[in-house]
């Protein structure tokens, strides 16, 4: 991801280097399933995934909003806390789909002294089928010495 | 059978969690997520949050598995919507999080499959002093039962 802007100086509707992720593996999946304790047969057991009419398992909804949160986190660089993060999700994710996260600025506002930065995201599949759709809010710090 | 508007306020046990160093590592590698804000001490102690913090999504992974709400929700019946968290002070390695979940709210949407409820599920984290760190909040689409 090149970073060719600096945070203080993002305006409302610019749009940020999108992120694209490997292709989700199911090894990546049993990996988050562990580090999350999300033992759901419906991400790990292509059999029972079968039984309940899907083609096969399905990828945790929030393995793919921490792909947005790597993102979001890469913006915020070292300089700004993040405040509110959500996402809302859209379509299933299955192993072997590569996301692409972007971003765009929502808006710019001062609170408290402060200068946040609202800003829209979008996970998506490369076919353009949205699979998270969210937004989150930076607050920039000065940095500590 | 549909859940009604007394479940609101409605609360889960206490649990403490303990954030230990390798399920953060763990974490963020499943994710491939190589932020050096988890894992490079001196990098974090020159940034804004002065040390050390867990991976924005990291506090959904602060379950023990064991923390049940006292009402019966069909877990077939369930889908999660959306996922919303909101940040107070910095979750670090060592901190061990009082942790609550709470029923925040309940309401009612007629959709294309005919009537639908959506549930909010917050899970409140606080440090030792009772002072909010995290909330991880989920909505959830309740959705008609099937017969």
């Amino acid at each position: 991801m090149i970073k060719d802007w600096v945070l203080e100086e993002l305006t409302v509707d610019q749009k940020l280097e999108p992120m694209v992720k490997p292709p989700i593996t199911k090894v990546q999946i049993a990996q988050y399933a562990g580090a999350s304790s999300d033992f759901n047969p419906l991400h790990l057991d292509d059999d029972f995934a079968k039984k309940i009419g899907l083609d096969g398992v399905i990828v945790h909804g929030m393995l793919v909003m921490a792909f947005l949160g790597e993102y979001v986190m890469k913006i915020a660089g070292n300089e700004a806390w993040l405040a509110n993060f959500k996402m809302r999700f859209g379509k299933m994710t299955v192993p072997g789909d590569e996301i692409r996260c972007s971003g765009a600025v929502a808006r710019t506002y001062e609170e408290q002294g402060k200068r946040c930065i609202a800003l829209e995201l979008t996970a998506e599949k490369v076919s353009g089928e949205i699979v998270g759709a969210g937004s989150a809010i930076l607050h920039l710090h000065a940095i500590v010495k | 059978m549909n859940l009604d508007k007394s479940v609101i306020g409605l609360m889960s046990n206490e649990y403490v969690f303990e954030i230990e160093g390798r399920h953060v590592g763990q974490f963020a590698a499943a994710v491939g997520d190589d932020n050096p804000l988890y894992s490079d001490e001196q990098y974090a102690a020159q940034s804004a949050y002065a040390g050390l913090i867990v991976p924005p999504t990291f506090p959904i992974a602060m379950n023990d598995g064991k923390v049940e709400l006292p009402i019966q929700l069909d877990q077939r019946r369930m889908l999660h919507g959306e996922q919303e968290f909101l940040y107070y002070q910095p979750i670090r390695i060592g901190d061990r999080l009082h942790c609550r979940i709470k029923v925040s709210d309940l309401y009612d949407k007629e959709g294309k499959s005919g009537n639908m409820q959506f549930l909010k599920l917050d899970t409140e984290m606080k440090d030792e002093t009772g002072e909010l760190v995290c909330i991880s909040r989920m909505n959830i689409v309740y959705r008609a039962a099937n017969n």
